[in-house]
């Protein structure tokens, strides 16, 4: 098995509607319990806005804190899920379904290394 | 033959089948081409002294196989238990025939993965089916070797660490991915089209493969006779100096009988089954050209009937474009110009060059000339430049 990152890429911008995002948040929950009974669930989470993000950089012996993310984009990532699959197939059948529930586009990664079974 | 022909012959006829037999058993791609070329290397010395072996496929594919387990044995990494037990597993199997073909239709949808960029499948199925080397692709497509090699690594190395599977997708993603098999195969034989003929029989040797595989599949017939027909015409296409020669102008004697034929029947077996798709109808376009003895006895109709067929099932401006040819025959010049004006094309040099021999035809020649030059300015390939030009000329003369 090898483990893959579903990254949510959000567009920057209001939020939708708060009955279109229900139903996100419900298709998401559907989606998060298919995994954990396929046994491919390991991890998944949103994540608050590039407004709130906080950079650290190590310079000339002393870290710079600042406000911001780290580049400015169109699309941010919104969230994570990471998952276990055997192939690139099997994670893409996961980031095909999360793409139709979550409305937005979907990166599929593989990580380095095995995953334990 | 000498044995270094023979060995040629099954390098070009059996590179592919050994390196996806391989890919199987040693699971990577690179391993497995390298174990592959280095039973083809000790081919080359021992064949000139012991003989060609009576089944050269089997002794390449043994001989690799055997180099790839000496050569994991004595670095004995975790590859190399991986290959012994494959090896352990593999000595279960019964004889190659049956797998084996299996194998190359895996490997070419592995090649032709979606997550792959569209070039990366073309160069990668030349590479590991078709046996070329990078700088015979970086050649067949314009580019540096350097650029050519670096995109056959990362594509590779993409296959290797996002675990792209070696299989056969399940049969609900069979339609999409065969979609995709059979473009590829199709962009090479179009890329060898403009005069690279190893391109286009490498193109048919895969459209052969995948129909053989393939039987129920219709498109993949379309292709290959699709393939078939254009290929029958090479021969008239140009000129000895290299002019390209129009289909109506073509010396039909000189047209390949038995690819026709061959072609032909394929299009009768595909419209029994009555599952038309764009390969299928292209190719019985193409079935109709070749039935005609002269150009003035091509069934236009018909022609024309199958272009409406494609407009209805893959609506796209450059089939509008070549529906309008057909309707210039049937309805003449002066209705298809209207369907051409209305199309969104400037950028493509078919259009410009259709729309000058519809103005020629109409006896427009101040704006015929100025289309013909918008079309060889356009013009990449240098036989219809050359065409191009002199048809310009002949005008400008009138």
């Amino acid at each position: 098995m090898k483990h893959y990152l579903l990254s949510v890429m959000q567009p920057v911008g209001e939020p939708p509607a708060p009955e279109v995002l229900k139903e996100i948040m419900h298709n998401l929950d559907v989606l998060h319990a298919e995994l954990r009974e396929a046994g491919a669930w390991v991890f998944a989470g949103g994540l608050h806005g590039p407004e709130t993000a906080t950079v650290l950089r190590a310079q000339d012996g002393d870290v710079l804190i600042t406000d911001g993310p780290y580049t400015e984009s169109k699309e941010h990532l919104g969230g994570i899920c990471l998952i276990k699959a055997p192939d690139l197939d099997a994670a893409l059948e996961w980031g095909r379904k999360a793409t139709i529930a979550t409305t937005l586009p979907i990166e599929v990664r593989p990580f380095m290394g095995e995953a334990e079974d | 033959m000498t044995p270094n022909a023979d060995i040629e012959a099954v390098f070009r006829a059996e590179y592919g089948r050994a390196v996806a037999v391989l890919v199987r058993f040693l699971g990577g791609i690179d391993l497995a081409e390298e174990a592959v070329q280095d039973a083809f290397a000790t081919a080359l010395r021992t064949w000139p002294e012991s003989g060609v072996p009576p089944s050269p496929a089997g002794w390449i594919i043994t001989t690799a196989r055997n180099r790839a387990i000496d050569r994991l044995r004595r670095e004995s990494s975790r590859e190399a238990r991986h290959a012994e037990a494959a090896h352990l597993y593999a000595q279960d199997e019964p004889a190659e025939e049956g797998p084996v073909r299996d194998d190359r239709l895996r490997l070419i949808f592995t090649c032709c993965h979606p997550a792959l960029a569209t070039q990366a499948q073309v160069a990668l199925t030349l590479r590991l089916l078709g046996g070329l080397t990078t700088p015979q692709i970086a050649r067949a497509f314009l580019v540096p070797e350097p650029t050519m090699a670096q995109r056959l690594v990362r594509a590779k190395a993409k296959i290797r660490d996002a675990r792209i599977p070696y299989r056969i997708p399940r049969d609900a993603d069979l339609p999409d991915r065969v979609r995709g098999v059979l473009a590829v195969v199709y962009l090479i034989f179009n890329e060898g089209y403009g005069g690279r003929a190893d391109l286009c029989a490498e193109a048919l040797r895969l459209g052969r493969l995948l129909a053989e595989l393939m039987p129920d599949e219709p498109e993949a017939l379309g292709l290959l006779a699709l393939m078939l027909l254009i290929e029958a015409r090479r021969p008239a296409r140009t000129t000895p100096d290299g002019e390209l020669v129009l289909l109506s102008d073509q010396d039909r004697s000189q047209w390949d009988r038995a690819l026709i034929a061959e072609g032909q029947s394929l299009v009768r077996a595909c419209l029994r089954r009555n599952r038309p798709g764009p390969y299928q109808i292209q190719a019985a376009i193409n079935a109709v050209h070749s039935d005609a003895p002269t150009p003035a006895a091509t069934d236009w109709g018909q022609i024309l009937q199958l272009y409406d067929q494609l407009a209805a099932l893959t609506p796209s401006p450059v089939v509008a474009l070549n529906r309008a040819v057909a309707v210039a025959e049937v309805d003449g010049p002066k209705p298809a110009l209207a369907l051409v004006d209305a199309l969104d094309l400037d950028g493509y040099h078919a259009f410009h060059a259709v729309r000058a021999d519809l103005l020629r035809r109409l006896g427009r020649h101040t704006e015929a000339v100025r289309a013909y030059d918008a079309a060889i300015a356009l013009t990449e390939n240098a036989a219809e430049r050359t065409y191009l030009e002199r048809s310009r000329a002949a005008l400008v003369r009138t």
